[in-house]
């Protein structure tokens, strides 16, 4: 068989590679969720009256968006372990990684979501009056992230792409267990196309989906 | 019940209250005019706080809106204000929109709370309107809802800025007639407005600013009648004229 292509070692490895799949899909998932929730917190710095706190928040984004992804990777694979006194296995270590890298980005994001809500509602909700902290809740924020959905999608679609760069920690991902499989039965090409063709459905089938979102959310 | 005293306020350089003095008392309609950029919007919303100022005080049912000490959303909660352009919330429907506040506010319960906002709606005379979302709704009655909202947290006073200028004009007298009802009824209010036929119909006294300075503060019976500031005729001459 050597010289023609065997797909037949894809569909051999399904679980094996699946194993991987996961792997990607909880990273980016909880990576997506961990970064909106510190985006959020941090964009609510950046607008704070409270000068100190606009300054972390400022601060925060400009450094992490001036760090390239993989050097914060690496830093956190051996930064936390040290922290903590104890070993905490590359998944932890590379999802603080990253829901603390795309918190920047998704800060940015939030922060412009925020700002696009006129001053009209902030002020009719004070006047009825709901307090800072309700008027974000029950009136800004939800109005916010209706305009903010597409985008916020699309940030996460380039996550999903980036989980790709555990491989440098020895996460075992999708791209990673695919790897291994390529080397150890030497199907590299099969193996390589077969990542590219499913990253491919996968983000095309979300930007469809972040289309079907932008028109029905659309006003 | 509202005293404002000697307020100025500026926006960097720029002095856009100078030395404001009025007061309204318990059950009083009062009429704010003038041109645009006069400050009379400033000067309305410095009552409930939504713009600070710089100088002088204003108490509300003798609470200091300008305290640092004050609890700002109590005293807000207690005092409705209607916006030109009405800011219903637009996430939300009809109904939530005046419930929201006297749930998250005034801690109603979710029953009590939903009967209030069809009493308001039917005085307003959109019950049927309760379960769309504003944008669904004309101009007119978007503002009928912003005004049912701000009477559901039972406010000792009302605050008007402009509430119809953003309106078409078929549609202007159905909130002008919503808001002579309560002025009838006795509410305390404020109304920022160019509807000289309203202010004529219910006011008690007629503010004129001009150029951040209360120009003129007279009766309703002065303010029309007899003769009066350069300015203030100017511009009731230009805006009685049609």
């Amino acid at each position: 068989m050597s010289g023609g292509f065997d797909w037949n070692v894809i569909f051999k490895h399904i679980p094996f590679l699946w194993e991987g799949m996961q792997v990607t899909f909880l990273l980016t998932f909880l990576a997506i969720l961990g970064g909106i929730l510190g985006g959020t917190l941090l964009a609510l710095c950046r607008l704070s009256k409270f000068s100190s706190l606009a300054w972390f928040g400022g601060s925060y984004v400009n450094f992490f968006r001036s760090m390239p992804l993989i050097l914060v990777i690496f830093w956190f694979y051996f930064l936390v372990p040290m922290l903590l006194g104890r070993p905490v296995g590359s998944f932890y270590s590379v999802l603080i990684a990253f829901t603390l890298f795309e918190a920047a980005y998704y800060c940015e994001i939030i922060r412009a979501g925020i700002s696009s809500i006129g001053q009209g509602q902030v002020q009719a909700a004070k006047a009825i009056g709901l307090t800072y902290q309700q008027s974000m809740r029950y009136i800004v924020l939800p109005q916010a992230f209706r305009n903010m959905v597409p985008i916020l999608l699309t940030q996460g679609i380039i996550l999903f792409q980036d989980t790709s760069l555990v491989y440098v920690v020895g996460l075992k991902d999708f791209l990673v267990t695919a790897d291994i499989v390529a080397n150890r039965d030497n199907r590299l090409i099969e193996m390589y196309s077969t990542v590219a063709f499913v990253y491919f459905v996968l983000c095309l089938l979300g930007s469809l989906g972040v289309r079907r979102l932008q028109r029905k959310y659309a006003l | 019940m509202i005293q404002i005293e000697h307020v100025s306020k500026w926006y960097g350089d720029f002095h856009v209250l100078k030395d404001c003095s009025t007061s309204v008392a318990k059950g009083e309609v009062v009429v704010v005019c003038g041109p645009s950029g006069s400050g009379k919007s400033t000067l309305i919303k410095c009552v409930n706080g939504l713009e600070p100022f710089q100088e002088g005080t204003i108490s509300v049912n003798e609470t200091s809106v300008g305290d640092a000490g004050t609890n700002l959303p109590q005293l807000r909660s207690r005092i409705g204000m209607v916006f030109q352009n009405f800011e219903l919330f637009p996430h939300i429907t009809v109904a939530d929109n005046i419930k929201l506040g006297q749930v998250k506010v005034l801690n109603r319960g979710d029953d009590e709370a939903t009967d209030r906002s069809m009493v308001l709606l039917k005085r307003v005379g959109l019950e049927d309107q309760a379960d769309k979302h504003p944008a669904q709704l004309s101009g007119g009655q978007q503002q009928r809802v912003a005004i049912a909202r701000a009477l559901a947290m039972d406010p000792i006073a009302m605050l008007f800025d402009e509430p119809t200028s953003a309106l078409d004009p078929e549609m202007i007298n159905e909130v002008l007639d919503v808001m002579v009802e309560l002025a009838q009824e006795g509410m305390t209010m404020m109304v920022v407005t160019h509807e000289m036929g309203f202010a004529r119909k219910v006011a008690d006294r007629v503010i004129f600013m001009d150029e951040g300075r209360i120009e003129e503060d007279a009766t309703k019976e002065d303010f029309f009648g007899t003769p009066r500031g350069e300015r203030a005729q100017l511009f009731l001459s230009k805006i009685l004229q049609h």
